[in-house]
């Protein structure tokens, strides 16, 4: 194999690339915030000895689960504008997806901690006197955070790799800038090289600032 | 009699198809100190959690003060969290297995009640929860972590946190049954320190050498029924009932 390595062209076109790394930051970030938001609601939901609010979360959950991550971008850029008739813009769309399928999966992350808490737990606290929300906010959920952070954030890092989906949907993240760059430069193994190690280093920094995280939430057992 | 402070009326407890208790009626009266034994489901502990809610009533009543506890509307009952978290408060628990809360530290265990239920300035409380810590040997520990405590220990911590909350009536569902042998000592004396303040507390234990000497009534429960009741004496060494004999006798020696 005779190929030169020219990573010149690359380097020259560097600030698209940069504009894509800080979009795919910002996309991520944003969903992973309504995401929680998306997941807080589903799992009090879920959770709910209330059949009619209970359902159609566990349905909810149950669709996005078993539906393909595209499929979801597909249907909020594609097929929600013909229901509401207003075309969608590529971020909201790639934000309703993203937020969307992270609230799902949230939403059974955060139920999971709340249920792998003991139920002595719970009775400890009731045989105090606690209300059901005292209870819940002084006893059973600071315990399930610390065990709801390991799959948290393992399952941030899947958001964080799936957004690059939003640039099938043209909206200019890392994936999508590279993509560009390739059709001026004509030089794939140097653009698709180059990003694959920015999303190397975006991901083992967020892995770096995820493990502090981590020991700062379970610190005390 | 004293006037009682807690009674149970018909009380039925079912889990499914299970009839574990098959009516009870009952009262405590102030000072009183309750010992129930009987076998392994016998629905012994069902009883003691039925008389702070842990468990729901299939069927009976209970008054506390001489106030039904519950709210009866159309021909049923329903019991509202602000009475149940009101009964609770005035009948406390110490549990088999110390339930103490391991993302806090021992003194933080026995301040939550008090600032979390009773609303307490965290001064306040921290006094409290100093005291009661100190009255059970385990002003040394105040910082640090359950999970770091020995299970003698840890039961001790539970103890006080239920002190805390200065309860009427005190439930031990099988208090020392989790320990290692050596540390049951540590445990039942601070109990029996509690019965020598005059406190009123009921006890569910295997423990039948202590049972004798700490309670003012011993109860023997056998298929969800009170098959047995009397002084120390009466149950515990001259028993009427074949059943409780036959109980008695499985259980071997034990010192009095």
């Amino acid at each position: 194999m005779d190929y030169s390595w020219d990573f010149g062209p690359v380097i020259a076109r560097f600030d698209m690339l940069a504009i894509g790394f800080l979009n795919t930051i910002k996309i991520a970030i944003v969903s992973i915030l309504l995401g929680v938001v998306v997941g807080l609601v589903l799992v009090l939901m879920r959770l709910s000895p209330r059949k009619w609010l209970s359902w159609p979360a566990a349905i909810f959950i149950e669709f996005y689960r078993n539906t393909p991550p595209i499929v979801h971008f597909f249907w909020f850029f594609y097929a929600l504008p013909v229901l509401l008739s207003v075309s969608l813009d590529p971020y909201v769309a790639a934000v309703l997806a993203l937020s969307t399928q992270s609230g799902a999966f949230y939403a059974e992350v955060f139920r999971g901690g709340i249920v792998s808490i003991e139920r002595g737990q719970w009775e400890g606290a009731r045989a105090l006197g606690m209300t059901h929300a005292a209870l819940m906010r002084r006893i059973i959920v600071p315990q399930a955070i610390s065990r709801m952070v390991p799959p948290f954030i393992e399952r941030s890092f899947e958001l964080l790799k799936t957004t690059a989906l939003a640039s099938t949907l043209a909206y200019a993240d890392l994936l999508y800038q590279a993509m560009m760059v390739n059709a001026e430069t004509f030089r794939p193994l140097e653009v698709y090289t180059t990003i694959a190690l920015m999303y190397l280093v975006l991901l083992v920094t967020a892995s770096q600032l995820a493990r502090l995280a981590e020991a700062r939430l379970t610190a005390y057992q | 009699m004293q006037k009682p402070i807690l009674e149970i009326k018909g009380l039925h407890k079912r889990f499914g198809d299970h009839h574990v208790l098959r009516g009870i009626d009952f009262s405590v009266a102030a000072g009183e100190r309750i010992a129930i034994i009987g076998g392994s489901g016998s629905g012994k502990s069902t009883f003691l959690r039925c008389m702070n809610f842990m468990e729901t009533l299939s069927e009976g009543e209970i008054w506390l003060d001489g106030k039904r506890i519950g709210t009866e509307r159309n021909g049923q009952v329903t019991y509202p969290e602000r009475q149940l978290c009101a009964v609770r408060e005035r009948v406390g628990m110490v549990f088999q297995q110390f339930n103490l809360f391991p993302h806090m530290t021992v003194l933080q265990n026995v301040m939550e009640g008090l600032v979390t239920v009773k609303g307490m300035a965290r001064e306040q409380a921290r006094e409290i929860a100093l005291q009661e810590l100190d009255k059970v040997g385990l002003s040394e520990k105040v910082d640090a972590w359950p999970g770091r405590l020995s299970g003698g220990q840890q039961q001790r911590v539970a103890i006080a946190r239920a002190l805390s909350m200065k309860p009427e009536i005190l439930l031990f569902d099988e208090p020392t049954s989790s320990l290692d042998p050596e540390l049951v000592g540590e445990v039942l004396r601070v109990i029996n320190h509690l019965a020598e303040e005059g406190r009123t507390m009921l006890l569910v234990t295997h423990e039948l050498g202590f049972a004798y000497h700490f309670a003012t009534k011993v109860i023997f429960l056998a298929d969800g029924v009170f098959h047995e009741v009397g002084t120390p004496d009466e149950v515990l060494k001259n028993p009427r009932q074949a059943r409780t004999q036959e109980f008695l006798r499985r259980f071997g020696e034990f010192a009095f």
